[in-house]
């Protein structure tokens, strides 16, 4: 073993079809659009069963997803009823379905897999309003995951990833691997997670909410904001109604510095993007771009900045989406990877919403204005809680 | 692909028993409750690590459990400490800190929601715990599932070892619900161990392994 190129000799993982909810809209071309036209979803929301004090939030229109999940459900599911599907468990529903509708039906058989990527899944059931629910056994992650599964026909049981903020882009790692290894043909990710009270009081309580839309890697930025979000995305070994973009390297490190704080120097996370890109067998200078996590907070895009400089990418350009749809926690992994690979197919990079002025301790090539230029091999990381970063190579063929 | 990997170290916790490599390490015949059996462990493990105390009960457990699986065993001088990898599954996420934290912020005339708590209310904590004790570095997954899932755990580290995206594992399942508990992990490595453990033999990483240690009436 040691230093043969992985990516050359096992089989390539494309990807095949992608989905996007958040405030912006309901499928990755609205979304995409509203991206294009600049315009952040943050609201500001004095709704105290979700938050004590007002808050920029980015919330996903309740009426449309609904009025969505309605349709889906006459459909395939008939003798259901809404009431027993919860809001997030709705969410997965329209974005799987929307990912999927092109796709063939043996999507969902014995050579295929859903993952299921969430912080906190159904956590909302928790609350004093929700105690009639159906089902209170769906608080459990893989309960929720079982009956998304089984909605769609899926024949193998999923399988749930909760990773805090990496989970997303864990589970697209996993996806790939899996498919490298021959384990399954396609495997279906979807990531999401709901605004509840329960973890805006946390980031609370954690002083790390910004009182106005986040700043991404601005000198000025004070704390993230959350967004609720949905996405999914389907990897295949076929590249018959694929995209030409590849997963080619991923990799998962732990800072072993600290549960709440990221890592003082950034090496952890430079080591997973070395490590993901010499998988891909890429040099840093063939990355045209970077989408990063930058939440906004202090400790954060520092980390990230100096993590980039270790790796080599201090002059890439880079962004952060979450000046958009703000932090999706399981989401953000799987709907920024999409937005990336957007950037790929459409070759146009967006501009960083919320930076003005440069404040890391590396100045970064933060991207200022929206522009249209080739991108070929793309990297998305992430941090979380608990130490964890990881890190995932996109090729275009 | 597939190199035949092997358990070199496995242990058992339960309100009852307390297993190492199939030797009973102790048989708890009075269980009062988890906060008086998970400080007798700390005890009877003699180590001194006072961030210990401000853990949720599923990272005590299985930080115990991972100082247990460890001790008299020279895996983390055999590796770097960014090619050992994390795998850990359970069945209720972080619900048994949830309904903690929910506590604080159910009642709005009693308000009092804390750092402290909140970060609990992920499962991979516990996987930072380790990481942070021992200077691990390397993968890191948390998994959620109905049961022990022995294929799912070890599809997992497989994808991890396989492709050298680690060299060694520290994978199970730790699970704590009030006063529902069970910890079950493993030391998975490429090569046999004979001499660290005193074992007749290393047991191959398989489903049939895993399912036996954990059906097994102790």
């Amino acid at each position: 073993m040691g230093d043969f190129v992985i990516g050359k000799m096992m089989r390539p993982v494309y990807i095949a079809g992608d989905n996007i909810i958040t405030s912006l809209g309901f499928t990755t071309s609205e979304v995409i659009q509203r991206l294009e036209s600049g315009i952040p979803g943050f609201q500001r929301c004095d709704d105290r069963l979700l938050t004590p004090t007002p808050l920029p939030l980015s919330l996903i229109k309740t009426d449309i997803l609904n009025a969505k999940f309605r349709d889906i459900l006459v459909m395939h599911h008939p003798e259901m009823r809404e009431e027993q599907f919860t809001r997030l468990e709705r969410m997965f529903i329209v974005s799987i379905h929307d990912a999927l509708t092109e796709i063939a039906p043996e999507i969902y058989g014995s050579n295929s897999l859903l993952i299921i990527s969430s912080t906190k899944g159904n956590i909302d059931l928790l609350e004093e309003g929700k105690k009639n629910f159906t089902d209170p056994g769906r608080i459990y992650l893989w309960k929720m995951a079982d009956v998304i599964g089984s909605f769609f026909g899926f024949v193998n049981r999923p399988l749930v990833i909760s990773n805090a903020c990496i989970s997303g882009v864990l589970a697209l790692s996993t996806a790939a691997r899996m498919i490298e290894a021959g384990r399954y043909d396609h495997v279906v990710v979807a990531g999401g997670d709901i605004l509840s009270e329960f973890v805006i009081s946390g980031f609370l309580s954690f002083q790390a909410l910004s009182p106005d839309p986040c700043k991404p890697f601005d000198i000025a930025r004070n704390g993230l904001s959350l967004g609720e979000g949905c996405g999914t995305v389907l990897l295949s070994s076929e590249f018959k109604k694929s995209t030409s973009i590849t997963v080619s390297g991923s990799s998962v490190t732990n800072d072993a510095n600290h549960i709440s704080g990221p890592s003082r120097t950034g090496e952890e996370l430079a080591m997973a993007i070395g490590k993901a890109l010499k998988e891909a067998g890429m040099n840093p200078d063939e990355v045209s771009y970077v989408s990063a996590h930058g939440t906004a907070t202090l400790y954060n895009d520092e980390m990230e900045s100096k993590a980039l400089e270790i790796a080599g990418l201090q002059n890439t350009p880079v962004n952060s989406f979450k000046g958009y749809w703000g932090h999706t926690l399981g989401a953000a992994g799987v709907i920024e990877s999409i937005a990336t690979l957007r950037s790929m197919v459409n070759n146009y990079l967006f501009r960083s919403a919320g930076f003005n002025e440069p404040g890391l301790p590396v100045l970064l090539n933060v991207i200022r204005e929206n522009v249209q230029i080739p991108v070929q091999n793309c990297l998305k990381i992430a941090s979380g809680f608990g130490g964890c970063n990881a890190a995932i190579v996109f090729r275009k063929m | 692909m597939n190199e035949i990997l092997f358990i070199t170290q496995w242990n058992i916790i339960r309100k009852d028993t307390g297993v190492r490599n199939e030797k009973v390490e102790f048989n708890n015949e009075i269980y009062v409750n988890f906060a008086a059996f998970i400080k007798a462990l700390y005890k009877k493990e003699a180590i001194s690590y006072p961030k210990f105390y401000k853990m949720d009960n599923l990272s005590k457990l299985g930080f115990l459990s991972a100082e247990m699986l460890l001790k008299d065993t020279a895996f983390l001088d055999r590796y770097k400490k960014e090619e050992i990898g994390v795998v850990i599954m359970n069945s209720s996420s972080s619900l048994d800190t949830d309904r903690t934290y929910n506590e604080t912020i159910k009642d709005k005339s009693n308000y009092f929601p804390s750092p402290s708590v909140f970060v609990y209310t992920l499962p991979n904590i516990l996987i930072g715990e380790i990481c942070i004790r021992h200077k691990i570095k390397g993968e890191n997954a948390f998994l959620v599932s109905a049961l022990f899932d022995p294929g799912k755990v070890i599809e997992s580290v497989k994808l991890i070892l396989d492709k050298d995206h680690a060299q060694a594992c520290l994978c199970g399942w730790v699970e704590v619900l009030g006063e529902n508990f069970e910890s079950v992990l493993f030391l998975v490595e490429k090569e046999k161990t004979l001499k660290e453990n005193n074992l007749a033999d290393d047991s191959p990483f398989t489903i049939e392994s895993l399912t036996q240690f954990y059906q097994h009436k102790y």
